[in-house]
């Protein structure tokens, strides 16, 4: 058989690259797509949860009698409930957030549940359970956890890593880099040194978390909610709850955003406990205020960067230290903070020092190029200052210290092609480069890195004896992903895109799929989709080779057909797709493809950021004017869900920069838990946010794709702090830079 | 909770005052739902006055407007007559929450919520305006600024309720203003607001001038030594400077998560020579 | 306590029904009515997912009590295509890729359909404006300003 499967990136396109109409399209603009809390099942119960007013308190006692006993109340269920399995710390970690053990660690952590007939009985039923808590000494800001002094959350959860004397905090110390830092920094026309800090954001998903639970006394269940994957809610559910995870079928609805922030679980193991108490389907949703109380935001950070330059731009050397609070468990993305902070150049003196701080806050969860953004912001402000004190072009300066092919990453990695340089040159050459600034506007420009991610994926494709094929997959499809697979599975087979439908299986259904994370999505589950594609199409070549009486080697696959090859040319007519789908139950049976991996190569990505900005001197109040998003994409599958996703990361960081923070008071209570006080951008706060896509192929992909979901919200903390120092005439190193700070900074310079 | 619907207003003062347990009124529903929804209300029962036909309209009265209690935003916003008369007051109450609140939030609502941060009461408080007030024992109006007596405080007696606030008639070259700073664009709630308005003769000079600031202090204030200063002014640039120290030292804020001390106090000036300006071009000035 | 009985409009069908004094419209329309177009994003008028129009005028249904339903008309993101003739704005917005999870949709869609409604030609500004209450975290605003835009030039064309 001639069909080689090891093909080339592919470079012609008919399918990948247009811009076809999603299809889920219809249901979402009509109403009729069900996310997480539009499910309902016969006999349903609605649970609650009753939260911790307190930011650090020994739960002393916990009566539930008076819930339990009122009328309507089928369920209560605190931590007794949860078998005292032997976890591992990570898991037994995720079941203390979801359900409070001796401590609550944090205002609106879990300490019991209720599931009743209606949600008012519910809420009577929380106001009848007795809490007695022993307040105890608790710690927010992560400079302060970082102290040695500093109230403990856990003892003896430091790991190997961290030194003797630290603060009981510091759950782990991560260090990267290579050569000798101070003697580059001594190399340097100039070192600048500051402390950069950054506040904690949330993902800020429209859709609250929601599920439906209901499980039997044999221990089949079934879940229906919101997340970005619903085999990591399976596996971790099953784990906490002692089921098999064969037993637990969970199905993804459609998903109201996550950017990170669904790829764990909160009420989920909550609403099986209260199923399987109550013998009925129980359905949780949390209110906005839960939300921002009790999942993970990101984390916040404190981050002092050393960064020494020649009067010419070379960088001499580059240090960062990144404390990073995670919330109250160990975990925050501290790690990939310092692998990233110096990614996007070519360093010989680099060392990062990331240390891990827990605080009385919720545990933070993934959030967009988790890490990252923080980093980014401390170095690519750093760079800007010393590019301004030169007086050098800050784009130009970049490229000089550029990473490329070849360069040795300073987190380790050797880079294969990447499209920093071209970003980076795009921009010097576009029209938003050269543009005129008034009165008190200011431009800035950063880079930003995102590693992707590949992981276990597994795709079954079907087709139909009409010859329409279905692509299923396991991945929840967060902003277009059904298209993509679509698109790619019509490319590889030669056949219209209308002709190809994609659908999301639940866990019972499809093999396992990691978490829709790490912009796995198109690369991954679209490199499985192209090679389940190129197995129905090896078959089909088999079965008409067969039908011909022919050597499999002897017919070749073109334009969605199989065709005689070589000395055969010629001698039967080519069989379409549809043709040998008619006739699959005479020639062995149905037609599928299926393809299974633990996916590598995901290629990492690049953006350049610009934006201007205007500050009103008398207010600090930053307008952004105008923005331009320079990312590789590897190859845009959908240029329109490319360039939405560049859009939507610029938009979150710009929000990050300029007015979203967690804000608590001296109780440690979260003072702003609603979209009133967390301002999110709204769309008067934007200008239309322009995007230039570079396409330089992932050698790892079929078609070159590269994740583009998460390198967007790298840059744009430190463009626009670049653009605003610019404008205000004062290096902002704290975000975010809301008009009192930036007011402050004016009238202090 | 009880739900009334009355189509009168006797009806609905015979059952404020007839109420036990707490019973609010629901206007626009914007303030008293979402405290609802956050628990931090539980009223055993509201009266929607949303039925009373009266409650509903826009009049013209002895050269003045007369707002009923149930007019929304939006419906103050698509009057042509009142845009003319008042822009600041309608600017003010334009700038209460989004398109979807301006559905429903209504002037007298933002004013008996007695929020310090109310965008429609500095307006109003400069604008003169009186809030008749209906109750068992009878009717009487009230400049609105006696109405907010401390954050979520009113002077309302029990069984009383706000009927409609009446903006009185000014004469020509008379021209006024509102202006907040808030973080974003839209969707805040004011860190600071002022009202202003001017009524100037015919050489330009301010014959007559209100001041109120909004979210400096635990009720809208009104800044007289602001008003005395103008009032003879042609409001150049040491007028203007002048009324931004006087409204900055009027100010008395608090520190909170939506802005601090220092930051209220300076915007407060900022806002105040802004506001004035527009007002000042609204009443036919030309400033230098 | 006894329930509300409501005789209302909903998407022109004339509906009935029960509910608790304190129930909002956004509640009934879920629950009861089993209509899941609108979401709830915040419940507190913050976010805009909720958006319906009530007698012709844009509100959030969470801000609103069922009860208050009495004798109005109802419109939900369930009415806005005509059988199988989606409005020009639900087109546009799938052509355009004016939404990526999709749970803001509905809510921007009811808003910008009461929009053109009100103002066939709106400027940049005003769309922007209008629509500031309706939250989308996906997509930074750009596809929907666009989307509404060009449906606006469409639908002046047409008319």
């Amino acid at each position: 058989m001639a069909l080689n499967t090891k093909e080339d990136t592919k470079m012609e396109f008919k399918v990948v690259g247009t811009r076809v109409a999603r299809p889920d399209g219809i249901d979402k603009v009509t109403g009729r797509a069900r996310f997480g809390a539009d499910m309902s099942a016969p006999g349903m119960l609605v649970g609650r949860v009753l939260r911790s007013p307190h930011a650090h308190a020994r739960i002393v006692s916990l009566d539930t009698s008076a819930a339990q006993a009122l009328d309507g109340v089928h369920a209560v269920v605190t931590r007794a409930d949860f078998p005292d399995l032997d976890l591992d710390p990570m898991l037994a970690d995720i079941r203390d957030n979801c359900m409070a053990g001796a401590k609550a660690l944090y205002d609106g952590h879990a300490v019991a549940a209720v599931a009743a007939t209606s949600a008012a009985v519910a809420r009577q039923a929380l106001s009848l359970i007795k809490v007695e808590y022993e307040v105890l000494p608790h710690v927010i800001d992560v400079d302060e956890a970082f102290a040695p002094d500093a109230p403990a959350l856990h003892e003896g959860r430091a790991d190997e890593s961290v030194p003797e004397g630290m603060s009981p905090n510091v759950m782990a110390r991560y260090s990267f880099g290579r050569g000798d830092v101070e003697a580059g920094l001594e190399k340097a026309d100039r070192v600048v040194r500051r402390t950069y800090c950054t506040a904690a954001t949330h993902q800020g998903y429209i859709e609250p978390h929601a599920c439906l639970a209901q499980m039997g006394p044999d221990g089949q269940a079934d879940l229906w909610c919101c997340t970005q994957g619903q085999y990591m809610v399976r596996d971790t559910c099953a784990a906490i709850l002692g089921l098999r995870q064969g037993q637990l079928r969970v199905t993804a609805s459609e998903i109201g955003g996550g950017f990170g922030g669904k790829t764990t679980v909160f009420l989920e193991p909550v609403a099986l406990a209260l199923a399987r108490k109550a013998g009925r389907p129980v359905k949780m949703v949390m209110s906005r205020q839960e939300v921002l109380r009790a999942t993970g935001p990101t984390a916040s950070s404190s981050i002092d960067v050393a960064i020494g330059m020649t009067k010419d731009g070379r960088i001499t050397a580059g240090f960062a230290e990144l404390r990073y609070q995670g919330g109250a468990y160990p975990g925050s993305p501290v790690a990939l903070g310092s692998m990233s902070a110096f990614a996007p150049y070519d360093l010989e003196h680099v060392r990062t020092i990331g240390w891990d701080v827990v605080t009385n806050r919720p545990k933070s969860a993934a959030y967009r190029a988790p890490g990252a953004p923080m980093a980014a912001f401390a170095v690519e402000s750093a760079i800007d200052e010393l590019s301004r004190d030169f007086g050098l072009d800050p784009l130009e300066v970049r490229l000089k210290n550029a990473a490329r092919e070849g360069t040795r990453s300073a987190y380790g990695a050797t880079y294969p092609a990447i499209g920093l340089e071209a970003t980076l040159r795009t921009a010097h050459t576009h029209p938003h480069w050269a543009a005129p600034l008034g009165e008190n506007q200011g431009r800035g420009v950063a880079c930003g890195f995102w590693f992707n991610f590949g992981g276990n994926t597994c795709v079954s494709l079907n087709i139909a004896s009409d010859g329409t094929v279905n692509v299923t997959e396991g991945n929840p499809d967060i902003g277009g992903s059904r298209a993509s697979m679509s698109m790619m599975a019509a490319e590889e087979l030669g056949i219209p895109y209308e002709q190809v439908r994609t659908v999301i299986a639940d866990t019972a259904s499809l093999g396992l799929n990691e978490v829709t994370d790490g912009s796995r999505v198109t690369f991954a589950v679209g490199l499985a989709t192209i090679e389940a594609a190129r197995a129905a199409k090896r078959e089909m070549c088999r079965r008409v080779a067969k039908l011909w009486g022919i050597d499999e080697e002897a017919v070749v696959w073109k334009d969605g057909a199989v065709h005689p090859a070589g000395p055969n040319a010629g001698k039967h007519d080519p069989m379409t797709l549809a043709e040998i789908a008619a006739i699959a139950p005479n020639t062995g049976g149905p037609i599928a493809g299926h393809f299974e991996v633990n996916a590598e190569g995901a290629g990492v990505s690049f953006a350049t950021h610009m934006v201007d900005v205007e500050v009103d001197p008398e207010t600090g109040a930053t307008k952004v004017l105008r923005y331009t998003v320079f990312q590789d994409a590897g190859k845009a599958v959908h240029p329109s869900y490319v360039e939405g996703q560049f859009q939507g990361g610029a938009a979150q960081g710009i929000g990050w920069a300029l007015n979203e923070e967690y804000i608590y008071g001296d109780d440690g209570v979260l003072q702003n838990p609603g979209f009133l006080d967390y301002r999110i951008p709204v769309a008067s706060d934007l200008p239309m946010i322009d995007t230039v896509i570079l396409e330089i192929p992932n050698p790892g992909h079929p078609y070159g794709v590269r994740g583009v979901g998460e390198t967007s919200i790298v840059p744009p903390l430190a463009a626009v702090a670049n653009a605003v120092s610019a404008a205000a005439g004062v290096r902002m190193t704290d975000l975010p830079m809301s008009p009192p700070k930036v007011l402050g900074a004016m009238q202090t310079k | 909770m009880h739900y009334h619907a009355p189509t009168t207003l006797d009806a609905a003062v015979d059952i404020l005052a007839g109420a036990s347990g707490d019973c609010r009124v629901l206007n626009g529903g914007t303030d008293l739902l979402v405290r609802m929804h956050s628990d931090m209300a539980h009223p055993d029962a509201v009266v929607d006055i949303k039925r009373i036909e009266s409650l509903r309209t826009i009049t013209k009265e002895d050269g003045g407007w007369r707002i009923g209690a149930a007019v929304c935003g939006a419906e103050m916003g698509e009057h042509a007559g009142l845009v003319a008369a008042w822009p600041g007051v309608v600017e003010a109450a334009g700038l209460i929450g989004s398109t979807q609140v301006q559905g429903r939030a209504t002037m007298a609502g933002n004013l008996c919520n007695a929020s310090p941060a109310a965008d429609s009461v500095p307006a109003m408080v400069a604008a003169g305006a009186l809030a008749r007030i209906v109750g068992p024992e009878g009717i009487r109006d009230v400049p609105v600024e006696e109405i907010p007596v401390g954050p979520g405080k009113t002077s309302l007696t029990p069984g009383e309720l706000v009927a409609s606030i009446y903006l009185p008639s000014r004469p020509e070259r008379s021209g006024d203003a509102y202006l907040r700073f808030i973080p974003r664009t839209e969707m805040d709630i004011a860190v600071a607001g002022c009202g202003v308005s001017l009524t100037l003769d015919e050489a330009g000079a301010i014959t007559h001038a209100r001041v109120a600031l909004g979210a400096v202090g635990p009720t809208v204030m009104l800044v007289p030594e602001a008003a005395r200063m103008l009032v003879g002014s042609h409001l150049r640039e040491g007028a203007l400077q002048q009324l931004a120290t006087i409204c900055s030292a009027a100010a008395q804020p608090i520190t909170d998560k939506r802005g601090t001390e220092h930051f209220r106090t300076h915007v407060a000036g900022v806002l105040a020579r802004r506001a004035a300006l527009i007002a000042y071009k609204r009443a036919g000035g030309t400033p230098e | 306590m006894s329930k509300i009985h409501v005789t209302t409009t909903v998407n022109g069908d004339a509906q009935e029904f029960l509910c608790e004094a304190d129930e909002t419209l956004l509640d009934v329309l879920r629950d009861r009515l089993g209509l899941t177009g609108a979401k709830e994003g915040c419940g507190t008028g913050d976010c805009g997912a909720c958006s319906v129009t009530v007698d012709g005028r844009l509100v959030c249904s969470c801000l609103m009590l069922g009860a208050e339903a009495e004798g109005r008309e109802v419109e939900t993101i369930e009415g806005m295509a005509d059988g199988e003739k989606l409005h020009p704005l639900q087109r546009r917005f799938i052509d355009m890729a004016a939404l990526q999870c999709g749970i803001c949709t509905p809510g921007i869609l009811v808003a910008a359909k009461s929009l053109l409604e009100r103002n066939p030609d709106p400027t940049e500004e005003e769309v922007r404006y209008w629509l500031a209450g309706n939250l989308c975290r996906c997509t930074g605003y750009d596809k929907i300003i666009r989307a509404v835009l060009e449906t606006a030039a469409e639908m002046r064309e047409a008319s």
